[in-house]
Formats: structure tokens, C-alpha cells, sequence
């Protein structure tokens, strides 16, 4: 008997208690930087495509939603010629991310990407690309990669020496 | 001989190994850059270190680079112990000062073994601030790619290219921490052997610039065990497919064959999988002489109905499976089954099998173990890569063998004994109608035309047993030759005879018989080796057949008048002319074939056949050796194996797996009794499980097709093989002859063969593949009698076949990159004959040969002899000639300002 009264006494107070279910869509929120939604491809600090096609998200993914094809520029750089993901089998587990070695590909605060059709959820590289950094905006892999690109002869990257003259022998 | 290693003891069966090859041969994960299995040791890199016990109260030791220490018996070897661990650790931290990290961009990454030995190793943070050496690279060609700043100085490429391989253009320059490798000038790669450099090279300097134009992780990369198809050698590959297209081929690894390498026709030859040319539709010919795409169904119906006039001949193909080969010989009957070669050729080929099937053959490897060589003719170099790169090795092996009994060296230690040995040469002895890349190996190679090479190789049979036939008016100086080698050969342990069909000569055949039928009466390590022209030509060999004549004196004695063409262009086996007349003659045509050229241009209805990366069959290389090469991805319908295609067409047969004809084979021949048991059988399963042709990172499965359709396709079956086109599948070592690829925990690079191995260098654990279906008789071997050399044509030039290694194959020109370093069309004239002529080099000049005309530029080369002149062989842009033929060369018209004629 104590314990009906108890319970009914509870219910009645959780009535006047403070709400915390949100009126979502008409109420949104803002989740933390690290949230694990949409995948974007950044940029590097002078706006070239940040992706350079090493295959590292591909590999890590355990669903394998990435497919990459690498090719190559005139100008030297690596770049993916499609990349592609399958958002549809994406458990947003953030692998991707973690594996990249260029900052490149990041997992964004957006989870709103419901979609009535399957295919639609099939991202291409114009579709994941933005214009910015993202969550990383210093980092530029081909001024520390020691490779030879447009722009950039050897040796003239970050922390290098000046190209070797193999024809000396000077010590 | 006991050692101790983590206080195990374990038996070594070979003692003259170093320790490293026996940690590695007994399981442990020793690190390691500069030793390599054929290079072995020069202990340059350090980081082979592992600490040696004196016995077991020693409980300080002391740390011993493995690779340059021979086990000892009682040997008490520690690999784990802290101090050799931190030793090895602060090694490829130091090896790393320089190197650029740029692993997401080079191409060596997901199978580098400096990837590897550094996280073995345990070097995980960087501690260096300063800053890094840089590098220029070098423009080292079509095939290979050149990124300095990864080196880490293990020297591995110079003691290949150079040292291994005879290559004279790649050396170490500079001093210090500024070693560089590469050419002393930008400019290609000189040796066709440069393409191993991406397998040796255990960094990112030197990778594979056809991968790099569609890069693919090799984690990425659905393989599959394979043959190459560009030489009648058989060397084993690793193919791999991605997104639908061949993107590379790697070495796979066979004790007997190839061992470690490849040549670059046939590392590179690939591309012609992916050429614009493949017939992927069955085509028939129209009305307005266009060719239309028919159905499959409609096809067969077609060739059936063409088929049935019941007089139809069948042309097999040096290059096509033995599979196919037969399904064409059961459809047209075995009297109608016809081979696509001009009679000389037709006639080398018979001769080539009947001496395979009397004397003991010589594998690669016995090649490169044999003590001394002559050979005859044959510019190896261009016909059969591989075997040159065995014969160099055969060509220092007196003297090593000599120097490492004399000096107690170890046969694995390679500084020392490259020291001991500096450019001496054993008895190598070379007779050849031109220049050849191997004539630094021999003292005095003799060049003369192909009838006189004969004549020497019978004077030699004739030196070693009197009872052989002798020569009439040999020159004195050939007449010495033969006696030096004959007495050269007789005194040698393991004596080999060289030669092969592309001469055109069958007196030398004869001739290399004679010599190897008088050694082997005296010695029985004597060996033979003969080239194969094609990968396929010693199994058409074996399925007997008429040649190109027969075929049209068939066709115009009404006994026949329908031709179905299997997997070849008739037009590089025979004078244009005859081929002519046979088409001509012939009421219908029916080509098989994978690239259109000139002989599908013929056809009346064509029929896409898969090649070798999309269809399983057997190929018997030049030894005799039946090797299965499997599909590495499935065929793209309608396009299927051709011998799919001709069972299609034959009443009364039903094979519809791969086992059933080879059963059928197996019945039909005593030579094919073990095709069958060349690998294991359809339903062998590793615990129960496939084998999976893609590896267990392979990614994309789920977005690879999603842009076309968001459901992924189930993975293609596949009845054929235990083989699956998945990732799904046993994760354990396959059997020899299934190995999809070399990955073992902590080995991502293919430097985890040895995983594979028995022991290090040895054969692969479940057998090695393949089987020799061709046994020498026991019978002895008689002798032939010398052969005038016959002259066909008139004229005061004989004109002499010159092979390229890149240009006169069929299929790999269709690769970019070999057709860039294919020559052009050109003749080649000794000095003597230039200066008669008044002909410079370049100037141009009008050959007259088997009543055809063409305009070519000259070559003067030292080493062709007066009297002769080389015209390039099976080069696509050269109609074909039957040589050795006479005729004649002038110097062309319009350049002379006299008006000479
Ligand atoms: S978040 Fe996870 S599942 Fe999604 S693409 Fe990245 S690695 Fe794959
Ligand atoms: S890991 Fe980064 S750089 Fe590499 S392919 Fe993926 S997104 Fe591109
Ligand atoms: S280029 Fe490669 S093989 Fe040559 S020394 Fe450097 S790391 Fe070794
Ligand atoms: S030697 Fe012949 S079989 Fe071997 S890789 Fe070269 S072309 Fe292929
Ligand atoms: S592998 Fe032993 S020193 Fe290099």
C-alpha cells in the first residue's frame, strides 16, 4: 500500500520535474567538434586538394565505404581521381580519420543525412570536397614530403638541405 | 650442426648458410636491409644484429651482425636479448635520419620493407630536429621510377644492376651521408633487367613507373599465381587487377625457373590486357566488309553453321594454353589440326621437341649452376632474358667456386668473395651471329653466319668424341676454337650447351645436339638448353600438326575449306604472300583472339578470347616444364577462354570446368598424363575454406560499384580453381602452387617469401608448381651428320635475324612502355660491308630480300661479320621474312647527288 502511494507520489512530481527531451527538428543543437557525422575532404592552407590518394582511410575502414582511384597531376602532386563513399554502409566510426595521414579526410558535427533512396547516400569527390582546413588549419604535407612539386623544388620544403651534388666529393 | 637460439636448440641441415638465413629459415623475424637471398651478404646495413653467447655460463656476449656470421656448432644465439633489440632499434633510427616520411605519396608504401624493419625494429618517434638531405632524381625511362631521397644506402640496386645483372649504367656516386644511385646522367635504364630494382631496392627509390600511371596499393590488388606469356622461359608471375584493368606484375618466386627476378618484357609486357585493341564482342563481317557485334548465342550458332561443311582445319597457337590448343585439335579432328608456322620454322620447332626429349635438360637454376658454357648461336639476351641473367651467373662460378675452396670463403659472403674473384671469368664460350649483351663474359666471342656456328658446334661434338662426325674444311681458326672448347668442356664438372631456334638453323639444333650427345657420354652432368620462341610453342610441339603449306595445299585440294584460327596473327609466322593465298583460298575464317591485328582483319567472324589474367591454363615452357597459370580476375562475358569457345562449338563434348579438360587431356596422351596433378584439384580447400585472390585489407568492396548501383554484386564464382575472386578464405599459406601473393604478420613487402620457403632460398612449402611432362630418353644419343649450310635466295648478303627483347613480341609492344624502347625499323652491316658499300651510319639504304624492297636506315655494328647483315625480327612495323635468306643492300637512291642508281 506504502509503496503504490510512494510510486504514484513519485510520477506526479516527475510531471513538474525539468524537460530534457529536445524538439528535434524544430529545436536544434549544437554538437561538439568531435562528433562523428558527415566525412568532408579539406583543403591545405593554400587551397589545394589536401588528399593526396594514400589509400590509408580505404584500408582502415571497416565496412571498406571508401574506393579511391590515385593519379597523379602534371604539376607532381597525388590526388585522388574519384574517391568515393558509401555513407550507406559508413558506421561513422571515425577510422578514417584517425588513419589519414594528411588531415585531409574529417568526420564533420552534421548528422543529418537521411535520404528516402540508397543511392543518394553514394558521395563522390565534388560532393565530400569543401573549400577550407576543416578542424586542422596549418597542416601542408607537401612542404615537409621532400618530393618535388610545382612550386616547390627539391630541397626547398620545410627543414630540408639544399638538393646533394653527387659529382663532389668535398667532405 | 646444433645451435641454440633463445636457448632452443634446433638442427641445421646446411651449415653453409649465415646465421641470418637460419634465424630466418627457423621462424624468427630477424630484421635485415642489405642481405638479400641471391645477393646474399656485405654486411652494410647493421641492422642485422643479434647477440652470440660463447656458451651457456656466458651471460654478457657479444653483438654479431647475423648476415656476416656462419653458425658454429654449439652456437648460442640470442635475437630477442634487450641489448641487440636496442642496437637494432637506434640502426634504423639513424637509417631514418634523412628519409622524407613521405610514405602516403610513394609508392613502395603497404609493402615497403623499410616500413617493415622499422616497426620490427621499434623505431617509433622521430628525435632528429635537423634538417633532412635532399636529392635530385633522375628520368630513368618508361619503366622504372627514381625518388633518391628514400634511399637509406643499402646498397641492394648496384650490387643487382651491376654486380648480378652486368648492367653498366647504374653505379653509387658521391660520398659520405650524400651517396646517390642512378645513372651518371639522366637518360632510360639500360638493362632489361632494370625492373627488378622495384623488388630490390627494400625502400621507395626505385618503383614501377607502369603502376604509377593507375596506382594501386598492393593490399588493393586482386592477384592470382601466373605465367608470363612473353617468352617461351615460363617464369612465374603475380599479376594484379584492379577496378577491372591489370595494373602491374610482380615476381613470384621459383627455385627451378626464375628464382627472384623477372626481365622487363615481361614485368612490363602487361598493358596489353588493357589495350584500346582487345576484341571484347563477337564481331561478324558484314556485306560493306565492316565487322558488327553479334551475340554470344548468335556467335556460336554462326560458327556452327560455318562448321559444317565438315571440312574445316584448325591452326593452333604457340601462345594460347594448352587447353585451347586441344579443345581445337578435338573439334577439327587431329588430322586437321594444323600449326601457324612457315615450314623453316615449323621444321625448328619438331627438331627442338625431339632433341627435349632426348637429352637432360637444364632448368634455369642448373643454367646458373653450371661451371662452363658455350653457346651457340642464340643472343639469349633478347629471346630468353632470364636465361641470360642464369648464364651470367654460370660465367663466374668456376672462379668463385675456385677462390671460396682456395680462400675458406663462405659462399654467403658476397663482399669477399667479389673481391677475391675482381672480372675473372670461367670457361664461357660464345658463337653468335651479332653483338650480344653477354659478350663480356667470354674472351673471344666468335661471330660468323648461322651455317658456320653449326660447323664450329659439330667440329667441337667432333673434338670431344671422335666418334662423332667431322667437319670438312673447317678454317684453322675455327678448327682451334673448337678444340679450346671442347677441351674446356670436357674438364668441367657441369658442362652446358646453349642454343635455340631464332637463328632459322636447324643444322645448329643438330649441331648443339652432337655436342651435348658427346658430353653426355662421358659426363652426366652435362646439360642442354634450348629457347622457346613463344610460351607456349614446346606445348604445340607436343600436339603434332602440319604447317602454313600444308594449310593451303589443303585448302586448294578441296579437302578442306573452312579455318578456324586460334590465337594468332598468321602474318608474323609467315610471308605475307602465303597467308594471303590461304585466306584467299579458304571459304570461311573463324579468328580466336584477344587483340585485333592484322590476321582478325581477315576474319568472318571473330570470337573474343580471354587472356592469361582472365583465364586458367597450362603452359609448357622450353624445358619441357607444364606450368598452371591461374585467372586473376574472371572474364568480362562474352569474352571467355578460347577453348570455352571451341568446346561451344564441338558436338558430342561437355567440359564445363576447367578439371574436365585436363581429364580429358590426361587420356589423350601419354606426354599430358600430369596435367591433372600440376596443382591441387578444383575442391581443395584449406580448412574447409577458398583461397582468397584478395588480400584480407583489400577495400572498396562496399563503394567500388555503388556509383552504378548501391547494392554490391555478389563476388563472381569460381568452379575452376580453390582459387576465390574474394577476400573471403583461408587466412593460412597456400600450397606452392596456389600462392595469390606473399604476406605474412610483420612481412607486408614480398621480402616474406622466405615465409613461403622450406628455408631460405629453397623450395616452397606444399611443392614447388609445375611439373616437367617431357623426360630425356635413356636410350644414347646418336649423332647427326653436318649439314651444308643451305642458302635460300640469291644475292651477296646474308641476312640474319636480330631479336629485341622489347619489339619482337606480339603482345608486350601493346604495352606503352616497352613500345617506347621497341627500335625502329633498321638494317644492320659490319664495318667491312659498310666501307664496301660506302654506307655511314643512319644513311639510308635499300634492302632487296625475298623479292620485296624496303627502305631502312643502316646500323654499322663492329661484330657483324663480312658478309652478313642483321634485319630486326617480329618487329611490328617489318613484314616477315624467313631468314637466314640472301639478298642484297645499296645504298638508297635520292640522298646521292651523283645520281648513282
Ligand atoms: S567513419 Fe569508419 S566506416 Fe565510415 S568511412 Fe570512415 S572508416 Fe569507414
Ligand atoms: S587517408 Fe587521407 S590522404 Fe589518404 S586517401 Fe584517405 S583521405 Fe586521402
Ligand atoms: S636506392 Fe634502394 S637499393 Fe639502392 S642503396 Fe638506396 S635503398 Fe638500397
Ligand atoms: S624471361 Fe621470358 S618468361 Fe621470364 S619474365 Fe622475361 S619474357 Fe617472361
Ligand atoms: S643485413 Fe646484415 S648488415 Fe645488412
Amino acid at each position: 500500500m506504502l509503496s503504490i502511494l510512494r510510486t504514484i507520489w513519485t510520477v506526479f512530481r516527475h510531471g513538474f520535474a525539468r524537460r530534457f527531451t529536445v524538439q528535434y527538428p524544430e529545436q536544434k543543437r549544437t554538437y561538439s567538434p568531435r562528433w562523428r557525422g558527415r566525412i568532408i575532404l579539406s583543403r591545405d592552407p593554400d587551397g589545394q586538394e589536401r588528399c593526396v590518394a594514400c589509400h590509408l582511410c580505404s584500408a582502415v575502414c571497416p565496412v571498406d565505404c571508401i574506393a579511391i582511384q590515385a593519379a597523379e597531376g602534371p604539376d607532381g602532386r597525388r590526388y585522388p581521381e574519384f574517391f568515393r563513399i558509401n555513407f550507406s554502409r559508413c558506421i561513422f566510426c571515425g577510422f578514417c580519420e584517425e588513419a589519414c595521414p594528411t588531415c585531409a579526410i574529417q568526420l564533420t558535427p552534421d548528422a543529418e543525412m537521411a535520404e528516402p533512396i540508397r543511392q543518394s547516400l553514394v558521395y563522390e569527390k565534388e560532393d565530400l570536397l569543401i573549400s577550407g582546413p576543416g578542424k586542422v588549419p596549418g597542416y601542408n604535407f607537401y612542404r615537409r614530403a621532400g618530393l618535388e612539386i610545382a612550386g616547390q623544388a627539391k630541397g626547398e620544403g620545410e627543414n630540408q638541405k639544399p638538393p646533394v651534388d653527387p659529382k663532389t666529393l668535398l667532405p | 650442426m646444433k645451435i641454440y637460439i633463445e636457448n632452443r636448440r634446433f638442427d641445421l641441415t646446411d651449415p653453409s648458410v649465415n646465421l641470418l638465413e637460419a634465424c630466418l629459415s627457423l621462424g624468427f623475424d630477424v630484421p635485415y636491409f642489405c642481405w638479400h637471398p641471391v645477393l646474399r651478404s656485405v654486411g652494410a646495413c647493421r641492422q642485422c644484429a643479434v647477440k652470440v653467447f660463447k656458451d651457456e655460463a656466458d651471460t654478457r656476449g657479444r653483438i654479431v651482425m647475423s648476415c656476416m656470421t656462419a653458425p658454429a656448432e654449439g652456437m648460442r644465439v640470442s635475437v630477442n636479448d634487450d641489448e641487440a633489440r636496442e642496437f637494432r632499434a637506434k640502426v634504423i633510427e639513424w637509417l631514418m635520419l634523412n628519409h622524407p616520411h613521405d610514405c602516403p605519396i610513394c609508392d613502395e608504401g603497404g609493402e615497403c620493407h623499410l616500413q617493415d624493419v622499422t616497426v620490427m625494429a621499434g623505431h617509433v618517434r622521430r628525435q632528429s630536429r635537423f634538417p633532412k638531405r635532399t636529392h635530385r632524381n633522375q628520368d630513368l625511362g618508361p619503366l622504372v621510377n627514381h625518388e633518391m631521397n628514400r634511399c637509406i644506402q643499402c646498397y641492394r640496386c648496384v650490387r643487382f644492376y651491376a654486380d648480378y645483372a652486368g648492367g653498366r649504367d647504374v653505379g653509387v656516386q658521391g660520398c659520405h651521408d650524400g651517396v646517390y644511385f642512378g645513372r651518371p646522367s639522366p637518360g632510360p635504364l639500360e638493362s632489361e633487367f632494370s625492373g627488378n630494382l622495384v623488388e630490390v631496392c627494400p625502400t621507395g627509390v626505385f618503383t614501377d613507373k607502369s603502376l604509377k600511371r593507375h596506382y594501386t596499393r598492393k593490399w588493393d590488388l586482386q592477384t592470382a599465381p601466373s605465367v608470363c606469356v612473353h617468352c617461351g622461359l615460363g617464369c612465374n608471375t603475380f599479376p594484379g587487377q584492379r577496378y577491372g584493368t591489370l595494373r602491374r606484375v610482380r615476381t613470384r618466386y621459383h627455385r627451378e625457373v626464375n628464382g627472384y627476378f623477372l626481365c622487363d618484357r615481361g614485368r612490363y609486357g602487361y598493358e596489353f590486357v588493357n589495350s584500346p585493341r582487345r576484341i571484347l564482342q563477337a564481331l561478324l563481317r558484314q556485306g560493306d566488309n565492316a565487322l558488327a557485334q553479334v551475340s554470344a548465342e548468335e556467335a556460336i550458332r554462326l560458327a556452327k553453321s560455318l562448321l559444317s561443311s565438315g571440312k574445316c582445319i584448325g591452326l593452333g597457337s604457340p601462345r594460347a594454353t594448352l587447353e585451347s590448343n586441344f579443345a581445337l585439335r578435338t573439334l577439327v579432328s587431329p588430322s586437321r589440326f594444323f600449326h601457324p608456322l612457315a615450314v623453316s620454322q615449323h621444321l625448328l620447332s619438331g627438331s627442338s621437341l625431339s632433341l627435349l626429349r632426348r637429352f637432360p635438360l637444364a632448368s634455369l637454376r642448373d643454367v646458373s649452376q653450371s661451371t662452363a658454357v658455350f653457346l651457340l648461336g642464340e643472343d639469349v639476351s633478347n629471346t630468353a632474358p632470364l636465361l641470360a641473367l642464369a648464364l651470367r651467373q654460370a660465367a663466374v662460378r668456376a672462379p668463385r667456386l675456385a677462390k671460396a675452396a682456395l680462400l675458406k670463403i663462405p659462399a654467403w659472403h658476397e663482399a669477399a668473395l667479389r673481391t677475391a674473384v675482381q672480372e675473372e671469368k670461367g670457361p664461357f664460350f660464345l658463337a653468335a651471329t651479332g653483338p650480344t649483351r653477354l659478350d663480356d663474359l667470354a674472351a673471344a666471342p666468335y661471330r660468323a653466319a648461322p651455317g658456320d656456328l653449326a660447323a664450329l658446334g659439330f667440329a667441337v661434338a667432333h673434338a670431344l668424341d671422335p666418334a662423332a662426325p667431322a667437319v670438312p674444311n673447317l678454317p684453322p681458326a675455327a678448327a682451334e676454337l673448337a678444340e679450346r672448347i671442347a677441351a674446356s668442356l670436357k674438364s668441367a664438372a657441369a658442362p652446358l650447351i646453349v642454343s635455340g631456334p631464332s637463328c632459322g638453323s636447324e643444322a645448329l639444333l643438330h649441331a648443339a645436339a652432337n655436342v651435348a650427345a658427346a658430353l653426355g657420354k662421358t659426363n652426366p652432368q652435362a646439360r642442354l638448353c634450348l629457347t622457346a620462341p613463344e610460351c607456349n610453342s614446346v606445348g604445340l610441339a607436343l600436339l603434332p600438326g602440319g604447317n602454313l603449306a600444308d594449310v593451303l595445299r589443303a585448302l586448294r585440294d578441296g579437302s578442306a575449306d573452312t579455318l578456324i584460327v586460334l590465337e594468332s596473327d598468321l602474318y608474323r609466322h609467315a610471308d605475307a604472300a602465303l597467308v594471303d593465298e590461304i585466306f584467299t583460298a579458304a571459304k570461311h575464317v573463324i579468328v580466336i583472339d584477344s587483340l585485333a591485328n592484322a590476321t582478325t582483319a581477315r576474319a568472318e567472324l571473330v570470337l573474343p578470347a580471354a587472356t592469361f589474367a582472365e583465364s586458367s591454363g597450362t603452359l609448357v615452357n622450353n624445358e619441357g616444364r607444364a606450368q598452371r597459370s591461374y585467372a586473376v580476375c574472371p572474364p568480362k562475358a562474352p569474352v571467355q577462354e578460347s577453348w570455352r569457345w571451341l568446346t561451344a562449338l564441338t558436338p558430342n563434348v561437355s567440359w564445363p570446368r576447367w578439371e574436365d579438360i585436363l581429364a580429358a587431356m590426361a587420356v589423350s596422351s601419354g606426354d599430358f598424363r600430369d596435367v591433372t596433378t600440376l596443382g591441387p584439384a578444383a575442391d581443395f580447400r584449406l580448412v574447409g575454406q577458398k583461397i582468397p585472390r584478395q588480400p584480407h585489407r583489400y577495400s572498396g568492396r562496399t563503394a567500388m560499384t555503388a556509383h552504378i548501383d548501391v547494392r554490391e554484386p555478389a563476388p563472381a564464382a569460381d568452379l575452376d580453381t580453390p582459387l576465390a575472386f574474394s577476400m573471403e578464405g583461408s587466412p593460412l599459406n597456400p600450397p606452392g602452387p596456389l600462392i595469390p601473393r606473399y604476406w605474412s604478420p610483420r612481412w607486408n613487402s614480398d621480402q616474406g617469401v622466405h615465409k613461403f620457403q622450406i628455408e631460405v632460398a629453397g623450395p616452397l612449402q606444399g611443392g614447388d608448381p609445375g611439373k616437367r611432362i617431357i623426360e630425356p630418353s635413356s636410350e644414347p644419343a646418336g649423332y647427326f651428320a653436318p649439314t651444308p649450310p643451305a642458302s635460300e635466295g640469291d644475292g651477296e648478303i646474308l641476312f640474319t635475324p636480330a631479336w629485341h627483347v622489347f619489339g619482337s613480341e606480339e603482345l608486350s609492344v601493346h604495352s606503352p612502355g616497352i613500345a617506347e624502347l621497341a627500335p625502329r625499323p633498321y638494317v644492320a652491316l659490319g664495318p667491312v660491308d659498310a666501307g664496301r658499300l660506302g654506307v655511314r651510319d643512319g644513311a639510308p639504304v635499300t634492302v632487296t630480300l625475298a623479292g620485296r624492297t624496303l627502305a631502312l636506315p643502316a646500323r654499322i655494328l663492329e661484330a657483324i661479320p663480312p658478309g652478313a647483315a642483321a634485319l630486326p625480327a617480329a618487329l611490328a612495323d617489318l613484314p616477315f621474312f624467313s631468314l637466314p635468306a640472301r639478298g642484297s643492300v645499296s645504298l638508297a637512291a635520292p640522298a646521292a647527288p651523283e645520281g648513282r642508281p
